[in-house]
This record gives structure tokens, sequence and C-alpha cells, in this order.
């Protein structure tokens, strides 16, 4: 079985798996990193959105062989220590969360959005496909323009 | 089963129930107090002393006042402890799945004991026997039973606290107050709650009211962020498959390609030998495969061989049933004579509940005992059926309740923690079972397909009757804690569904004679309790039907409301959302306000949406809603309740349902499953919770059918069309 080196959170860490496992059973099933979730397995409801190189990815899709020697951050490495994230604290200002399972996911692609575009429109905001059940999408909304002023 | 018809009652608001409580001290070495639910907690107002005329049985008692009685009966205790570390705790006899409770209790009990919320801990309590029905979620009734329970408790061990302070200082009690966890005196004293609880636990009898306060909140009510929000953005929020259990091994099950299919043989040559594998196990449901990773067992999955037997609905599609559910309807009862009438037909598709985390349990079954980890609304069920699966005796099973990733009603079933205890038995090691967003969609419950027939008749500008015949697959409300509670109350008769649907419909309008009857047509395949249950479907076309009574009869949809519903309380509501939301304002051809109106649990909502029709995918822009729950605990948690059922409105109205194609069904995931995304999502949402007026009504679900039927109201206005059958884009 292949060895791989990438870094995680900022730091190198090294697995050993099958080439074409997706990267999100990596990090859940070998190095017990679970707060990207699992909720289809194809890259649709995207709760399992992380950065790869600061990109946003639909990481239930990734093979970990793509991700060697790449920086990949999910949700536990968007805080610098306990100082939250901008994104992260607009979802807190917002109270956006009800559940919580998707809003890993929603927050990575909205941090992801930011970096780029600094001041995303309604049109940008509705290209977002990240799937919440609960309904929180008008507080998500909410919240990127929020951090977005913030940033 | 019979028609309850009755004629039009006077204006008035149901009698409120004052629920009393024992509290008792737990014997302990710090401050614990304990409530037992009495018997008379619950005792039934004479609500004919209110309401003359003969009511819906929905406007007698209804789902919450059974599960409050009921609990009552079974010897319910809660517990609240302040250790001497300052903390307090409140084990909470419910589920948190994203509805807020935790936080609504935690402030509830921070309210009445004057601590500070940060203090305060709300751990999901395991399932506990002696509680039984009282630890079912569900019905929108968390906050509506426990409200009183709970701030007896935090009041009891307030004034206890308070006691003990006032012994040690050697002052009256009655000079002291308190506030942030801490005893405070005049002379400039204090001490915390912790420092104080081992002398509070020794008082037998408060010196100041143990009694809760009525007035003077200064936190219940105010609008609060969640107790857990930080853990969720910082992705510390623990669900089943996130909990570290040393050595569980994921787990999928290849089920059959149609609904109820069994094994009939298979080979699993190949998928045992594939790496990270290390069991492949048959359970009722199919084949079970265990690996060192999801990935592993997902692929092994695939590999597998497996003969299915037939399944339960082989052949049977949408229209069949369609066609089933209109022949079943029951005739109407009153006859039209000279009056004019409304006839109108609808349709509803059957819906998934899909909630984000997908059906999951972690159980780890040893020779004399098992454990179990997961996200349940039943966790005493679960606890008898995985001692069943596993041979075990009930108390030897302890489960433990963790967080949910959305339920809407999915949760009250325990079919993942049961095939997770099957495996663990069969390989004798601990398992986390995962069921596949596939697995969710064509093997998890749905919301049943539906017909309804609604007849109103007018004459002279007045409304004689309304009659509504809905007919459905059956929920199956047995498999669930609510079917139990339901049993239990005597409410089995001749069906738990049909005595479920009477008790939870009623109209509100003065519309003379009402009738309302459901039939149910019967097949084998997985049905479940979704969001408001038959309201969602029931009320939904029952308002959109008002709008049609209301333009045959040329009245403008909110003055119509306003003058034909019963009570102020109702027509406050849709007063607000009318005025908020500028109803009656000019808009553009193609575009359209619609409102819709519910009241349940207790509690009245209104809905008020814009559409937009012009292009091929209807867009809801705008959403405003109001909601009167008598007690606004957290209006935060209200508000996203109801934004939320707003979002389930929409996507049931517009865009998502579930075909049933030849005895399968066809979505697979978000991909075809039209569950609203922020593309189909309104661009603004309004929520406003209407002020205080007494205790606590039911929340959760209250909103869907004002929110459904303002959706399909505004579309009709939109295109002129006559909505009737949803998902409208299907």
């Amino acid at each position: 079985m292949p060895t791989y080196t990438f870094n995680l959170n900022g730091q190198p860490v090294s697995v050993d798996a099958p080439s074409d496992m997706p990267l999100l059973w990596v990090l859940r099933d070998k190095l017990g990193v679970t707060g990207p979730k699992y909720g289809c397995g194809v890259g649709v409801c995207r709760a399992c959105t992380s950065h790869i190189n600061g990109q946003a990815a639909q990481i239930c899709t990734v093979p970990v062989s793509t991700v060697a020697g790449k920086n990949v951050t999910t949700i536990e490495g968007l805080a610098k220590g306990s100082t939250l994230h901008p994104v992260q604290q607009a979802w807190l200002d917002e109270d956006v969360a009800q559940c919580g399972f998707c809003q890993p996911g929603q927050i990575m692609q909205a941090a992801a959005m930011l970096k780029t575009n600094h001041s995303p429109t309604d049109t940008d905001i509705d290209k977002i496909m990240n799937v919440c059940r609960c309904g929180t999408y008008c507080r998500i909304r909410l919240a990127i323009k929020r951090a977005a002023a913030s940033m | 089963m019979p028609d309850v018809t009755r004629m039009t009652p006077a204006d008035g608001q149901r009698p409120v129930d004052r629920r009393r409580f024992l509290t008792f001290l737990v014997a302990a070495p710090t401050l614990t107090v304990a409530a037992r639910i009495g018997l008379d907690a619950l005792a039934a107002a004479p609500a004919g002393a209110v309401v003359p005329s003969p009511d819906q049985p929905a406007d007698l008692v209804d789902f919450g006042e059974i599960m409050a009685g009921l609990t009552g009966a079974s010897a319910e205790l809660f517990v609240l402890e302040v250790t001497a570390d300052n903390r307090v705790r409140f084990e909470v006899p419910r589920v948190e799945v994203g509805q807020g409770v935790t936080t609504a209790l935690a402030m509830i009990v921070a309210e009445h004991l004057d601590a500070r919320l940060a203090d305060v801990d709300v751990p999901l309590s395991d399932a506990r026997q002696e509680l039984g029905l009282a630890q079912s979620t569900g019905g929108s009734t968390s906050v509506r039973t426990l409200w009183e329970p709970v701030r007896t408790l935090a009041s009891m061990a307030r004034a206890r606290l308070v006691t003990a302070a006032a012994q040690r200082w050697n002052v009256p009690a009655s000079t002291l107050w308190t506030r942030d966890t801490a005893v405070w005196s005049p002379a400039g004293l204090s001490a915390t709650y912790g420092s104080l609880t081992a002398e509070a636990a020794q008082v037998l009898v408060p010196e100041v009211s143990p009694l809760p306060k009525q007035s003077g909140y200064w936190l219940v009510g105010q609008p609060t962020g969640r107790v857990d929000g930080r853990d969720v953005v910082t992705g510390r929020a623990r669900y089943a498959l996130d909990v570290a259990v040393p050595g569980a091994l994921p787990t999928v099950v290849a089920r059959s390609p149609k609904i109820g299919g069994t094994v009939l043989s298979y080979d699993a040559t190949t998928a045992g030998s594939m790496p990270g594998v290390v069991a492949v196990t048959q359970i009722p449901t199919g084949i079970a495969v265990t690996a060192e990773t999801f990935d592993q067992a997902l692929k092994a999955k695939a590999a597998l061989v497996v003969n299915w037997s037939a399944g339960t609905v082989d052949g049977v599609s949408d229209t069949d049933i369609k066609a089933r559910l209109t022949a079943a309807i029951g005739p109407f009862a009153v006859p039209p004579l000279l009056s004019q009438r409304v006839d109108a037909t609808f349709d509803f598709a059957f819906v998934n509940h899909a909630p984000m985390e997908v059906g999951s349990a972690v159980v780890d079954v040893r020779a004399d005992s098992a454990e179990v980890w997961v996200a349940t609304k039943s966790p005493t069920n679960v606890q008898s059926a995985v001692a069943t699966a596993a041979g075990l005796q009930t108390a030897a099973v302890t489960v433990h309740v963790v967080r949910g990733g959305g339920s809407f009603g999915r949760r009250v079933y325990t079919d993942p923690p049961v095939e997770a205890a099957q495996v663990s038995t069969a390989i004798g090691r601990p398992v986390k079972l995962m069921w596949t967003r596939n697995d969710d969609m064509r093997h998890g419950r749905m919301r049943p397909r539906s017909h309804h027939q609604l007849r109103a008749t007018y004459l002279l500008g007045n409304v004689l009757s309304y009659e509504h015949r809905m007919s459905c697959v059956p929920v199956d409300i047995t498999g669930s804690g609510v079917g139990d509670a339901l049993v239990d109350a005597g409410y089995g008769s001749p069906t738990v569904g049909t005595a479920f649907f009477q008790l939870s419909e009623a109209c509100p309008y003065n519309f003379g004679v009402v009738t309302e009857a459901l039939a149910e047509v019967a097949y084998d395949l997985p049905t479940g309790t979704w969001r408001s249950v038959y309201s969602a479907q029931a009320r939904t076309v029952e308002e959109i039907m008002v709008d049609e009574i209301a333009r045959a009869l040329g009245w403008d949809p909110v003055s119509f409301r306003l003058t034909f519903l019963k009570n102020n309380a109702e027509r406050a509501v849709v007063s607000k959302v009318a005025t908020e939301g500028n109803w009656g304002r000019l808009m553009a051809p193609g575009t359209a306000q619609g409102v819709g109106f519910h009241q349940e649990y207790g509690s009245r909502a209104a809905c008020l949406v814009e559409i937009d029709c012009r292009t091929s995918t209807p867009r809801v822009t705008k959403g405003v809603l109001a909601l009167d729950v008598g007690m606004p605990v957290n209006p935060k948690g209200l508000q996203a309740q109801a934004m939320g059922s707003l979002m389930d409105g929409i996507s049931t109205i517009l865009y998502a349902g579930n075909h049933l194609d030849g005895g399968a069904f066809r979505e697979g995931s978000f991909q075809d499953f039209l569950y609203a995304k922020q593309a189909t999502a309104p661009l603004t949402c309004q929520v406003h919770v209407m002020p205080a007026t007494g205790e606590p009504g039911g929340a959760g679900e209250l909103c869907v059918p004002a929110a459904a039927a303002a959706v399909a109201n505004a579309y009709a206005r939109a295109t002129g069309t006559k909505p009737r059958s949803f998902p409208l884009n299907f």
C-alpha cells in the first residue's frame, strides 16, 4: 500500500492508503479527523467540503493520491488557535447553524469564495451548491456578507 | 372510520392547562432536585366550558397533551444538579437534532436559577427505561412538555441555595438575591452556587418561595445564540460516526434493488478477499460488509453478488397508488342542495426525510451487555430493539444519545442501530454502521403519497360546509415512540394513523359544518412521520382551498382569513405578515404574493411569500412569517425553525419529491431529490415572534403547512393556475 504525505491543517502527515481512496475516508477513518462529513459520497451535497491548496473541494470524490505534497485544510484547521476565522465568527454572529452537520462544508465553501471574491453579490452566493436540509440558507447569506464586510 | 362532524364553535381560545409538579430532593452530596410529574399534571380541562358546540377532536386534546399526560403517568423523573465546581447540569431527556432544544432548556434552567447561561451544561441523557416515552422527541412537544418541570426544578434548586447562604451568613433568606450563578447579600457577601451546593443539599424546607416566577424574565424571551454554536463552527460537534469508539469497524449494507427484497443467496468470494474487509454478514435487510475503512467496505459491497427475492411492491408505481388512493376516498356527508360549491382535488408525491446525516449508529455487543451511540428520538425503543437483536436483557443495553444531523421525523425509528446490533452480535466486534445516501433515499422512510378531495358549499356570502377526505399510504406510526404514546393513551382505533389524524387536524375557520376523514391504503413500503405529519399535506391543501373559496366569494385572501378565522390570536399572526410583508403591493406580471395560516400544538403561525414564476424554475424571493407560541423561550431558535419550515414548504410544493417506479424509488441523492439550495431559497426571510401570552406551545413543525400553502397560493396567483399535484416540478 503506497504512502502519501501532505500537509493537514499545517502539519505534515503521512498515511498508507490505496491510491484511489477518497480523501474524506483517509481523514475520517485513518487520521481521525471528523469535521468533514459524509452526506452523499458523490460530491453533490458538499458536506465534506474542505480546502486543497486553498481551493474548496468535495473531498469525498478526491483520491488521496492527488493531494500528495499539497496543503489540506479542514474545518478543524480554519481558526488560528482560539481566534476564529471571520467566516466562523460571522456564522456565530448570525447564529447560522441548526443541526450543524452541513456547516463545516458551508463554512469552508464560503471561506474559499471570500479569498477571491471580497464582496460577493446575491448572484455569487446563489452559486453555492452546498445542501442544508435544516434550511439555514438565509442566515448563510447574511453571514457571508457579514464576513465579507469584516475581512 | 366515522366522520367527525361539528357545528362552528363560538369565538374563543382553548383553555390553558395548568401543570403541577411535585419536586423532591434526591439523596446526593450536592444539591440535586428531581421533578415527578403528577398524574394530575395534565388533567383534562373542561374544554366544553369554553366551547359549547361540538369540536373536532384536535380542538379538545392534541398529541402534545397526550404525550405529557402519558409521561406523567409513567413516573417521569428529571434531574438537575449543581456541582461543587459551580456547574449547573441538566440531563436533557430529548435529542438535539438541530431544533435547538438544548439551548432552550439551558435558557429555562439559567433563567429560573439565576445562573449564567455559560455555566449550564445540557448533556443528552442516556436511554432510561424508567422515563419510557417521556424520553421521546417528537410532535413539537419538547419545550411544551418540559417548560414547567424544568423551571420547577430550577426554582426549587435556587430556593435551597438561597436558604443555604442565609443559614451560612445567619441572615434572613428573604434579604438575599441571586445573579450570575451566585447568591448575594445586602452586606456585600456573595457565594457561588458551587460553594453552597453541599449545604443546599441538606436544606429540607426552603425559606424562600420555591415556585417558578411568572414574570420578570431576564433570559427567557431574549434572542440567544445556540449553546453549541462554537462546537459546530469549529468542527468539534460530534455525531454518531464521529464518536471515537475503540475498535469500531466501518460497516455498510448491500440492499435490494427493489423495496423489501431479501437475500436468497449471495457470493462474497471476491468481496470477502478484498483489502481491509473484516467480515461479510447476512442480516435481514441485506448483506453487511465490515472493513477497516468505509471506502473499503463500500468497494467490497459493490463486489458482492447477491440473488435477491422479489420486493414487496414490485411493479407498483406512483400512478397505481394514486388510482387506489383516489378510489379509497370516502363520500362527502353534506348534500349540496341549493348552495354553490368549490371542489378541488390534490395529490402529494412521496417525500424522503433526507436529513444531512444519513442513518448511522455505533453498536458494541459484548457477551452480556451492549453499548450504543446513536442520534435517536426514541432512546428506550432503541434500547429494547437492540436488546432483542442482541439477545440481551433490556437493562444490559446502554444507549448513549448523541446529537443528530437533522431528523424531520426520521430518527424516531430504530433501523440503523438494530442493523448495527445484528452485525456486532454476529462478528463479536464493535461496528459503526452507515447507510449510504442511496440507502437513505431508496430504503429510508417516506412521507406517504396522499390524495385529497375537498368540497366547500356557500350561500349568500357564507360558507355553509367544509369537507376534506384524505387518503394516503399509512404512516408507520407504530414504529415510533409517538405511536406507542398514542396506543398507550387509547388512541389506536380504528388505526393509530387515523387516530393521529383526528387528533392533529382541525379546521380553524368558521366554515359551518366541518367534516374531515382519513382513509389508509396499505402498501408494504417504508413510511414515516415527516415534519408536521398529516398537517403538512392536509392543512396545506386546506389553505389552498381557503384561497379558492375566497376567490369564489370575491374576497381578498387576507381579508377572508381575518373574517373567517375563529379567534384574535389567529387573526393576529395573519395581520402581522400582511402588514410586515406589505400585502397587496403592486407586483409585476408573473410574480405574486401568497399567504397561509396554521394552528396546532397550542400555537399559531402565518406565512407570506413572494414568488417569481417568470423563469422555468419558479423561485420564492421573499418570506415573511409570524408565529405565536404562547411563551417564546428563544426567539432566535423559533426564527430558525420558521425559516427551515419555509424551506420545507418551498421544497415540497415546488421541487422535491420521490418517484416510485415499479417497486423502487428513483431518486438517489440531492442531485435528483431537489430539496431547496441557495439558488432556490428566498433572498430575504423575516420571522416575527409574537409576544408572550401564556405557556409554551409547540414550534418545531408549526410553520410547515402555513409556508407550503403560502408558496402554492403565491404560485397560483402568479400563474393564474390552480396547483393540484405536488411537487409542481416533478
